[in-house]
């Protein structure tokens, strides 16, 4: 009877080590999925100086916080259970407190593991996330005020924001300074999104992959290709050919035609009356 | 068990108070000491030891690494920096000397967690629960592993009770509270020793780093064993010593050579007979303490 006895206990046991098995696959299932989705970094957190790709951070970062206790400025949290990031990762919010974009970038130095990538040793480079100016409809400098204020705190002054002018249409007689962010230089400290005067603010930095957009990779920008080649890429050069009605002229500019172009016709204003009664108030 | 039924009694009336707890005292000095170290700092700025229990740093010099979340980070795909490997070879070689699960018993701070839902346990008589196989932990250990290579991610701390207890004491807690409260009602309600003995693949790692560790415990005396039971009642791992307490008549030695015990030290303290102490994992002949003799033939266990 041994022989039973022996066979039924390794038929449990084999019975248990497959309950055992599955209970811990689709445990490990669950948590996985759960990984999965907690990959998606929140728009509102942005990652230290250095920081792998979301995917590869997430492999490399062991949650230890030493980047969180020497960065000198505070600014930095480890993700607790309920944020909605990876429990335990480095992240700081913009609007709350900003990068100081310290020169010896002490964050990435202290980080033990290198998902701050030590190969960053000039901060100026740092991609920690993107600025956009997300909302021209109240910026004060889209409604043709004046406030300038997140051009003047980046550190990129000019750089990773300049201010580009252009006709207020509105007043017909005053310029626009729009905050213009250009990626290539922008370090994603966030001190502009920090500094924005407004309750909430017009401009913002986000993770690079949510601010950026891309063209398409078959994509040729004709005039980059023309200076590359050091001559156009149609030959010959074919001149355009304008075949307008007899009488009528080109009035996009002088571009085109080649000929001077006639200025635009204002409305006419209502006869008599100064313009300032008129709506076109400053 | 001991005469009034209370678990240690008698070992406090052999050695008294202070000498039946000895080394539950040690162990609690030993953990709250490395927190108060790691807290030290954010509290008081007085910054001894920086980080927490997955990768240290202290007095700026000594670097310590958790080598079952840098593993996991390797199987992920990352090669940490050179900081991180020393200090995980350093973590690696101390435990490999002082009983991997050294790290459960003296360092990790959810052990105080499980440790007073047991004493509860014993203390209100609450019998029974669920019983599941303590290979369980190697079961989650491996699936741990294997999900990192699988996402990619060290995607174990998304919910390790361990790390999260020990992050949240020096980063902030936020609702990491509510898991370790269900890690003590698990162990409480329903399943004894459920968590450090049955689940927590931590525990399951460092008790393979632990598998041939030189510092182990001894039933030295198990000739004067009377028998009470007490430590196989007060042990996180009853199963590791019966060979060493029983088995001089099979011819196994008196070392509890199983890499699950902790070297908590419990069973030196509640024993009144004195039969249990630390010692080496050599030595572990049959004769030394099997005075009927006739098993020393059989000599060295591995
Ligand atoms: S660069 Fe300086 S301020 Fe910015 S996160 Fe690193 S340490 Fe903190
Ligand atoms: S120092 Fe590096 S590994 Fe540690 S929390 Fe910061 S990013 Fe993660
Ligand atoms: S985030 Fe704002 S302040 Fe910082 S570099 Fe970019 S544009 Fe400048
Ligand atoms: S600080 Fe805000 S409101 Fe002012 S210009 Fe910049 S984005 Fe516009
Ligand atoms: S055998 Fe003794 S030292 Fe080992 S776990 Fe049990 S009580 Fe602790």
């Amino acid at each position: 009877m041994a022989v039973t006895s022996n066979n039924q206990s390794r038929r449990q046991f084999l019975l248990d080590m497959a309950k055992t098995a599955c209970g811990v696959g689709v445990f490990g299932l669950g948590l996985g999925l759960y990984t999965r989705q907690a990959r998606a970094l929140p728009p509102t957190a942005i990652r230290p100086p250095g920081a792998l790709a979301e995917a590869d951070f997430q492999g490399a970062c062991i949650r230890c916080g030493m980047c969180v206790r020497d960065c000198p400025y505070n600014i930095l949290e480890l993700a607790r259970p309920e944020d909605d990031l990876a429990t335990g990762t480095p992240y700081f919010v913009a609007r709350k407190i900003p990068c100081e974009m310290c020169e010896d970038i002490p964050c990435v130095k202290a980080c033990p593991t290198g998902a701050l990538d030590h190969q960053l040793t000039d901060i100026n480079k740092a991609k920690m996330g993107l600025a956009a100016l997300v909302d021209q409809e109240t910026c004060l400098n889209f409604l043709g005020l004046r406030c300038d204020v997140c051009y003047r705190v980046c550190p990129a002054i000019d750089k990773a924001i300049t201010l580009e002018r252009t006709h207020n249409v509105r007043t017909a007689k005053h310029t626009m300074f729009l905050p213009t962010v250009h990626s290539e230089y922008c370090t994603g400290c966030g001190k502009c999104e920090k500094s924005c005067v407004l309750d909430v603010a017009a401009i913002k930095v986000f993770p690079v992959q949510l601010a950026k957009g891309e063209l398409g990779k078959h994509y040729r920008l004709g005039w980059e290709e023309k200076k590359k080649a050091g001559e156009s890429l149609v030959a010959p050069e074919i001149e355009h050919q304008y075949n307008l009605p007899e009488g009528f002229k080109y009035e996009q500019g002088p571009g085109l035609s080649g000929e001077a172009v006639a200025p635009h016709a204002a409305p006419a204003a209502p006869s008599g009356a100064p313009r300032a009664l008129h709506g076109d108030k400053l | 068990m001991s005469p009034n039924g209370k678990i240690g009694a008698d070992a406090v009336l052999a050695k008294g108070w202070l000498g039946a707890h000895k080394w539950l005292l040690l162990r609690r000095v030993s953990q709250l000491g490395i927190l108060a170290l790691f807290l030290i700092g954010p509290w008081a700025g007085i910054w001894i030891v920086k980080g927490n229990l997955a990768y240290s740093l202290t007095l700026d010099t000594l670097p310590l690494a958790d080598p079952y979340v840098l593993l996991q980070s390797l199987l992920a795909g990352h090669v940490a920096e050179k900081l991180a490997l020393v200090g995980v070879a350093i973590v690696i070689g101390f435990y490999a000397l002082a009983g991997g699960r050294a790290y459960c018993a003296w360092a990790c701070p959810v052990n105080m967690v499980t440790d007073l839902a047991a004493s509860l346990r014993r203390r209100f008589g609450i019998k029974g629960g669920a019983r599941f196989s303590r290979a369980t932990r190697y079961w989650i250990l491996a699936m741990t592993l294997v999900l990192a290579a699988a996402s990619g991610a060290i995607a174990w701390e998304m919910l390790n009770p361990v790390s999260m207890l020990h992050r949240g004491l020096i980063f902030g807690m936020g609702t990491a509270w509510a898991v370790i409260l269900a890690v003590f009602l698990f162990d409480l309600f329903v399943s004894p020793d459920g968590w450090c003995g049955h689940l927590c693949p931590v525990g399951a790692f460092y008790s393979l780093i632990g598998k041939t560790s030189l510092v182990r415990v001894k039933a030295a005396q198990r000739s004067a064993c009377n028998d009470c039971m007490d430590c196989f009642v007060v042990c996180p791992e009853p199963q590791v010593i019966k060979p060493a307490l029983k088995g001089a008549g099979k011819g196994i030695g008196p070392v509890i050579t199983a890499s699950n015990c902790t070297n908590c030290g419990r069973c030196i303290d509640v024993c009144s007979k004195q039969v249990f102490g630390f010692g080496l994992r050599f030595n572990n002949k049959v004769a030394d303490n099997a005075p009927r003799g006739e098993t020393a033939a059989l000599g060295n266990r591995p």
